[in-house]
């Protein structure tokens, strides 16, 4: 198992990104669906974005109805299915992959509670460090959230660009690891412009929290990245790796570095 | 004014399972319904719509020769004759009434059958709003003449070619669409399902044809029925039947859901009947999936109740035996569609056709003094064509 699962801080998100922000960095969150584009070459992903640069690698759990994701990590998750993914399969995936970043699953809230109580245990045996639940939102489900907030994985809570500033407080106090803020209204994939309100939207949260933010959502390029970085403590990148390795993990592994480059050149 | 009963949960089912971008989107919906529910001028305008656009009370019909058939009184609910030919109006009409009072211009909707987008599409045109209905492809093919309906009444058809083509995936694109447009569009849901508030919301619309149909049976019978049956797909009708019935314990209330090719096969629609906990499209509720929580693509031939998942409250009424729910093959279904036609001279649409059948697969339960009522939640004009193609006139 990787380095970073070694450590015995319980908070391995937060502390790596905590570094990251000491250091002056910025955290660059790769996203990938594990079993996509097929099993092998999903492994090979995760450890290329891992070598590229990426410092937090997000794992989407397939789902079969992904209504906060836009068509490129829609299609992503359905090959994957048709593939034979499953969470299990995901888990089984991380540990293989071994990864020396900390690892955040990124998934719907049904395959969670499918998959049995002691999941979030499995998960963490199997060097994952954070998760991130599209579809439960703050008071959606206090036991759920008990169960997740309570368990061995930091987890992460969204916030929107919608959501005012006394839910705002009230999220970012429930969460760990870091805020993920969505960057506009809408579901994942690549956007050609930024929203102007971007940086008063990463200040609105700033105002109320000391947890390090990282902006998702419609991030695919370079210099969106490095313009983010300006002013979030990192960016979340995810349809455009997904679709890149539609077609070739090198392709993938490439962007990340773009990316990296980009960030760390402010 | 009686204040609305918006009930977030409906014992362990419901809540609201969705991106957080559509949290703020929930909560302003949820005032504006109570605002507008609390406001006579409001439900005096939503009165008004529904009895003069709509055309309702809508009849309560005997239907002596099809209660013959079964030994008991049978009275058909006809909402198959309210504007636009079923139940959906009374929601689609009074959402967007709501979003008019809420300032939002452009309506989103999902549709399976096609009829809840045409009552969409109706009420937008008579309001003077942007409509645009999600439909699945097979879906699309299925019930083409209600995509021309839509079209003639000024909608925008967007297809949906995700996943299964139907109704679940055109509901899970309106849903993408509305967490990027929800501060300008409102979303009208066509059934019991979504996140709260909207079940307990299209309930309340569609509580009128049960409390229709309670008085109605009071004046005519001087009692109430021995048991209500309702299709159930999302669980609209039924709700809206049911809802009245609720508190008169002696009343039984049969809920019926496709069975499709048949429940020993894995092609059918009965989430009641063979779901599982689950959540899909913002609730929790019973839902057909398989061992890893994905959603299990539903089988009808009816389109309207093709649906893996269903409204929280029928899970939660199934759950305390309030309610029961029974299934009907595609098979059975369509003998239901031709004995209530040349029984009754009714055509009824593909969906309430298996509640007749489900009826008549129980004729001789009843004794001959009983009351049974029937939502006939549409007509059948919609489903001639694909009917006719299956060859079923023959016989
Ligand atoms: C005539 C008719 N009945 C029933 C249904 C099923 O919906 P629900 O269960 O919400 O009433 C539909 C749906 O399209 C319909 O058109």
């Amino acid at each position: 198992m990787g380095s970073v699962s070694a450590t015995t801080s319980s908070d391995v998100l937060a502390d790596r990104l905590a570094a990251l922000r000491r250091d002056g960095r910025r955290a660059l969150v790769a996203y990938c669906t594990a079993g996509h584009p097929d099993r092998a070459r999903s492994l090979a992903l995760l450890r290329g974005l891992a070598a590229n640069g990426a410092d937090v690698i997000e794992v989407g759990v397939p789902f079969s109805d992904p209504l906060a994701d836009g068509p490129v990590i829609q299609r992503s998750s359905q090959r994957a299915l048709e593939g034979g993914m499953t969470l299990a399969g995901t888990l089984a995936l991380v540990q293989e992959a071994a990864l020396d970043v900390p690892v955040v699953l990124f998934s719907y809230l049904n395959p969670l509670i499918a998959a049995g109580t002691d999941v979030l245990e499995r998960a963490a045996a199997a060097g994952v460090h954070g998760v991130l639940v599209t579809d439960l939102p703050l008071g959606a489900d206090p036991e759920r959230e008990r169960w997740l907030g309570e368990g061995p994985l930091e987890f992460v809570r969204l916030v929107a660009p919608t959501t005012p500033a006394e839910r705002l407080a009230a999220i970012t106090a429930h969460g760990r690891g870091f805020v993920y803020l969505i960057s506009r209204l809408g579901v994942t994939g690549e956007s050609a412009e930024l929203p102007a309100d971007l940086p008063e939207s990463i200040a609105r949260v700033r105002a109320v929290t000391d947890l390090p933010i990282c902006v998702g959502f419609g991030v695919s390029r370079p210099e969106q990245a490095r313009a983010i970085g300006a002013h979030a403590d990192g960016v979340v990148v995810g349809s455009a790796i997904v679709r890149a390795a539609d077609t070739r993990v090198d392709a993938a592994c490439a962007l990340v570095r773009d990316l990296r480059t980009a960030l760390d050149s402010r | 004014m009686s204040t609305v009963q918006i009930e977030e949960r409906f014992g362990a089912f419901g809540g609201r399972y969705v991106p957080e971008t559509l949290i703020p989107a929930l909560d302003e919906l949820t005032a504006a319904y109570r605002a507008a529910m609390a406001d006579p001028v409001f439900t005096r305008e939503l009165d008004d719509a529904l009895r003069h656009y709509v055309g309702r009370p809508s009849a309560l019909s005997s239907a002596p020769r099809f209660s013959a058939l079964i030994g008991a009184t049978v009275w058909l609910k006809r909402e198959d004759l309210n504007h636009t030919g079923a139940h959906k109006i009374n929601n689609a009409l009074a959402q967007a009434m709501l979003a008019v009072r809420m300032g939002k211009r452009r309506i989103i909707a999902e549709t399976g059958a096609g009829q809840h987008g045409v009552a969409t599409a109706t009420a937008c045109a008579r309001l003077g709003l942007e409509c645009v209905v999600y439909m699945g492809e097979e879906d699309m093919r299925r019930q083409s003449l209600n995509v021309f309906r839509m079209r003639l009444l000024g909608a925008t058809i967007v297809p949906v070619t995700s996943g299964t083509r139907t109704l679940k995936d055109a509901t899970s694109e309106a849903i993408r669409d509305w967490v990027t447009t929800c501060p300008t569009s409102h979303y009208i849901i066509g059934s019991v399902v979504g996140p709260a508030p909207y079940p307990a919301m299209v309930r309340e619309f569609q509580a009128c044809v049960g409390r229709e149909a309670r008085a109605q049976l009071l004046e005519r019978t001087g009692g109430l029925p021995r048991t209500v049956v309702a299709c159930v797909g999302g669980g609209s009708n039924a709700m809206g039947i049911f809802h009245a019935f609720v508190p008169d314990a002696a009343v039984e209330l049969i809920g019926v859901e496709a069975a499709g090719e048949g429940l020993q096969t894995d092609r059918h629609s009965a989430s009641l009947s063979l779901g599982s906990p689950g959540v899909l499209h913002g609730a929790l509720s019973l839902l057909l999936q398989d061992a890893n929580g994905q959603v299990h693509p539903a089988h009808s031939v009816s389109a309207g109740l093709d649906y893996p998942g269903v409204g929280p409250e029928h899970a939660h009424l199934r759950t305390t035996g309030r309610a029961t729910y029974v299934a009907v093959t595609d098979a059975e279904a369509l003998e239901g569609f031709k004995l209530l036609a040349r029984l009754e001279g009714v055509i009824p649409a593909l969906e309430t056709s298996h509640a007749v059948a489900w009826l008549a697969a129980n004729r001789g339960r009843w004794s001959a003094s009983d009351h049974i009522l029937l939502c006939v939640s549409g007509r059948g004009d919609k489903d001639v064509a694909q009917v006719s193609e299956m060859g079923i006139l023959a016989t």
